[in-house]
Formats: structure tokens, C-alpha cells, sequence
């Protein structure tokens, strides 16, 4: 067969594996609902995962953060040049931290750190039969596994926005006013001159669908994972990719949607 | 009672079961036997539920295991002990976490009543002292014994065990067998023991079903499998008819 003749084909399977996925992603979202009035029973579950994402995630938030708030201010006063007095850059580097480099940079840090993570280790789960063993224990691995792990994701991704914000404005005034002579009175009036409660409450709206899109696929991912050591590694690498498209797609519907 | 009729199970283009009819009475130890691949485990696993029939139907006490909805299902597995090939020991918990999961997740929340349920169980396989361990730090054997302990640990009714003794040293599957065969006598439990191991079927089974191409060639006690004329069943006797495997079944 001619690559003419094979492309169409490879692209409908493809199409079709999409679609098909989409559609499991779905039906595993609505079950794990399905068990939310259970989460007060199970919430041992519940904080166990919460710790995990949430707490143990902020090192990392903090390192980025700081960083993303650096390299903005730079990025900004660079920008500026020629075109904006200085005396804004607090403003502009706030409002794009708190609508877009937050939420989607934490995001997107979090999709490699736990979406991965939950990939591997329910993708590990599968393919040693734990998870059958916990089917034949009785026990959903819907309930047990997935809802916690979503839900984790769920309220935990806003605070470490919050987190990750705060550090980044932080970031951003050090670089403002030891490199580019910005006064710390000058950088912070600006700030709240041009604050708009909207920005940060879009930014923690888009961070809560970020969590759950994140949590969601890694359970998925983890749950179809097959052939052993490999297998894992690839639902590891699948999740990861998935998640990061993911944020980036729903980060532009969300924009149409919240601003 | 276990019932099934009519059995099918393929995946993708390949069949592995082509119509299984076979009936467990209660209190029955039944051994199903036959090559790699030939669908031993599968037809557990179809059994538990863990897996849907393409056609035919699978019911344990009048329930359908293919058609029950999940809370019917859950309902069933609590009265079904799974040992699984390769122990399935959940590696993030420790071994009374293991035991206990079951019991902890339909109601038992009080750590003493645990805690005794699970030294029991653990008595029961021949281990004490090692509820704190994790798995990592068990061996081969003894991650059997703990899986064994957490099939027992709800007081099934029906207990499966996916090839027991696969992958452990002859002295330790001497162990496991003896265990499986004093628990069957002790608790009254109807056991499936899916396994290639003919000195397990010998020791421990009453019935033996030999499965061979997706269907059931042979049906009978252990004395009328090894006195079988068929093809397929000497074939695979074959291997365990040598003269050291004689020896050593007879004493």
C-alpha cells in the first residue's frame, strides 16, 4: 500500500483512538462522580492525595515561580523599552501572572510532577493485578483510586496558584528593583492601580479545570496502561504529553469563556 | 454454586474459550489443568468478574457475573477469596494493610478487631510476626502465604487460586500446597485451583477439568485423568510420567 493510501487510513485510526479515549475520559469522569457522596467516608483517601499533590508539590511551585516571576520582569522592562515608562511594569507583570503564567505554568509543572506520577503508579497498579486484586476484594478502583486522585487535584491546584502568584510578584519585584532601579513604592502603587479582582478569580477558575483535566488523564492513562515496565513507562510519557495539550487547549477555551 | 454455560471468550481475532460448560458444587476442590495460554486464568478471572463472557453465561449463587450490576457484583465478591498468579500484594501498604483492606473497606474500622483478624489469618498460612512488613520485604513464598491470608480474610465462601505454586522453589510449593489442602479441609470452602503443576492436582484436587483448544477435554477425579487414553491428555501427562516425577509422586 502507497503512503498515499496508508496516511488517510493511520489518520482515521488515529481519529477514532481520539475519540474513543475522549469518550472513556468521559464515562470515568461521571463514575467517579457517582461516588462523591462516599468521599466523606473516604477522605483518609482524600487527604493522603491532597498531601501529595498539594503540599508536597510546593518546592517546586516556589523554584518555578520565582523564576517565572524573574524572567517576566525582564521580559517586561525589555518590552517596555522605547514604548512605556517603567513605572507600569509592576501592573503588566501582575495581570499576566495572575491570568496566564500562574495557573498555566503551575499547571503544566503539576501535569509532569503528579499527572506522571499517578500514571505510573496506577499504570504499575494495573499491570501487577492490584487493580484486580482490589476488584476482587470488593472494593471499585473507581472509589478508591480515581475520585480521591481527581478531587485532590481539583482543590489543591488553586491554592498552589495562589502560592505560586505570590512567589512569582515576589520574583518580580527583587528583579524590578535591584536590576532595573523600580522602587518598591512605584512597583507595588502600580500593581494595585491596575488590580482587577476578575484577573485572579479567572486565574484560580482556570486553575481548578487545569487540576482536574490533569488528575482525570493520569487516572485514565494509568488505568489502560498493559505490557509490563514498558507499558508503565509509556502511560507515564502519554500522560504527561495528554495533560500538558490539555491545559493548553482548555487554556484557550477558558480565555473565550472567562475575559 | 458455580454454573457455566456455553462459555465464550476471545481476544481480538483469537479465541481462548469456545463454549465451557461446567458445574461446581458446593465444598467441591476442583483443579482446572492445561497448557499455557489455553484460557485457565482467564476463565477465573471471567468467573470473578474481572473479565465479560462474549457469549454464555457465568452465575455463583443464581447471580449472572457477566450481566450483575456493580453493587450485585460487589455483593457476590465478598463471599470469593482471589489468590492471584503473582501474590497482587498491594506494594504501598504494609502486610496487616494488605490483610485487612477488605474487611476495612465493608465496615471494619476498629484497629484491635483488625489487627486480630489479621494475626488469625496470618496464623492460618503459617506466618506471625510480620504485620508491619511491606512486601518488598517478603519472599516469593511468603508473599503467596500473605495473598493467601487476604483471600481468606472476609471467611469466603468460594476461593480461587490462580496457579498457587508457579514460580516457587519445590519445598516452598510443597508448603503451599499442604496449606491450600489443610484450608479446604479446615474451613469447608469450595476451591478452584487453576495451576500446570500435576503434583498440586495430585495433593490437593478431587476433580480435575482438563482444558485444552477452548474447551473442557476431560472432566473426572485424578485417577481417571492419569488413566485417560486421550491424545491430549497424554501429551500432557507426559513430561510428569518420567520416571524421577513417578518417583517422587509416590512418595
Amino acid at each position: 500500500m502507497s503512503f498515499f493510501m496508508r496516511a488517510p487510513a493511520r489518520l482515521g485510526r488515529a481519529t477514532r483512538r481520539f475519540f474513543a479515549e475522549f469518550g472513556e475520559t468521559a464515562i470515568l469522569f461521571g463514575n467517579s462522580a457517582r461516588y462523591l457522596p462516599r468521599i466523606v467516608r473516604d477522605r483518609r483517601l482524600l487527604f493522603d492525595q491532597m498531601e501529595h499533590i498539594g503540599t508536597d508539590s510546593i518546592p517546586l511551585v516556589v523554584v518555578i515561580g520565582f523564576f517565572t516571576g524573574m524572567v517576566s520582569a525582564w521580559q517586561a522592562a525589555y518590552q517596555f523599552k522605547g514604548i512605556m515608562p517603567l513605572s507600569f511594569l509592576g501592573a503588566a507583570v501582575s495581570r499576566a501572572i495572575f491570568i496566564e503564567l500562574g495557573p498555566v505554568l503551575t499547571a503544566i509543572i503539576i501535569a509532569g510532577r503528579v499527572g506522571a506520577s499517578i500514571a505510573a503508579e496506577i499504570g504499575t497498579m494495573k499491570v501487577t493485578e492490584q487493580i484486580d486484586a482490589l476488584e476482587s476484594l470488593a472494593i471499585s478502583p473507581v472509589r478508591y483510586l480515581a475520585l480521591p486522585r481527581i478531587l485532590a487535584a481539583i482543590i489543591m491546584m488553586p491554592p498552589l496558584v495562589v502560592f505560586a502568584n505570590t512567589i512569582a510578584l515576589g520574583g518580580a519585584f527583587l528583579v524590578s528593583n535591584f536590576f532595573l532601579g523600580i522602587t518598591a513604592k512605584t512597583f507595588f502603587d502600580s500593581v494595585q492601580q491596575y488590580f482587577h479582582l476578575g484577573d485572579v478569580i479567572g486565574g484560580l477558575t482556570k486553575a481548578f479545570f487545569f487540576g482536574g483535566v490533569t488528575a482525570l488523564i493520569g487516572v485514565q492513562v494509568g488505568f489502560n496502561a498493559s505490557g509490563g515496565a514498558e507499558g508503565v513507562g509509556n502511560a507515564t510519557i502519554r500522560a504527561f504529553v495528554l495533560s500538558s495539550a490539555s491545559i493548553l487547549i482548555l487554556d484557550y477555551v477558558l480565555w473565550t469563556v472567562l475575559f | 454454586m458455580i454454573k457455566i454455560t456455553n462459555l465464550h471468550k476471545s481476544f481480538g481475532e483469537q479465541p481462548v474459550l469456545r463454549g465451557i460448560d461446567l458445574a461446581i458444587p458446593d465444598g467441591e476442590t476442583i483443579a482446572i489443568i492445561g497448557q499455557s495460554g489455553c484460557g485457565k486464568s482467564v476463565l477465573l478471572k471471567l468467573m470473578i468478574g474481572l473479565m465479560k463472557p462474549d457469549d454464555g453465561e457465568i452465575t455463583i449463587d443464581g447471580v449472572s457475573m457477566g450481566k450483575a450490576k456493580e453493587r450485585q457484583l460487589e455483593q457476590v465478591r465478598l463471599h470469593i477469596g482471589f489468590l492471584f498468579q503473582g501474590a497482587a500484594l498491594f506494594d504501598s501498604m504494609t502486610v496487616l494493610e494488605n490483610v485487612t483492606l477488605g474487611l476495612k473497606e465493608h465496615g471494619e474500622r476498629n484497629p484491635d478487631v483488625l489487627a486480630k483478624i489479621a494475626a488469625e489469618k496470618l496464623a492460618l498460612v503459617g506466618l506471625h510476626g510480620i504485620e508491619q512488613r511491606t512486601p518488598v520485604e517478603l519472599s516469593g513464598g511468603m508473599k503467596k502465604r500473605v495473598a493467601l491470608a487476604r483471600a481468606l480474610a472476609t471467611d469466603p465462601k468460594y476461593v480461587l487460586y490462580d496457579e498457587p505454586t508457579t514460580g516457587l522453589d519445590p519445598v516452598t510449593s510443597d508448603q503451599i500446597d499442604n496449606l491450600v489442602r489443610d484450608l479446604t479441609a479446615r474451613l469447608r470452602v469450595t476451591s478452584i485451583i487453576v495451576t500446570h503443576d500435576l503434583f498440586t492436582v495430585e495433593r490437593i484436587a478431587k476433580r480435575v477439568v482438563f482444558l485444552n483448544k477452548g474447551k473442557i477435554y476431560f472432566d473426572g477425579t485424578p485417577d481417571e485423568l492419569y488413566k485417560s487414553l486421550d491424545v491430549a491428555v497424554m501429551q500432557f501427562l507426559q513430561r510428569y510420567r518420567t520416571p524421577v516425577a513417578a518417583a517422587v509422586a509416590t512418595s
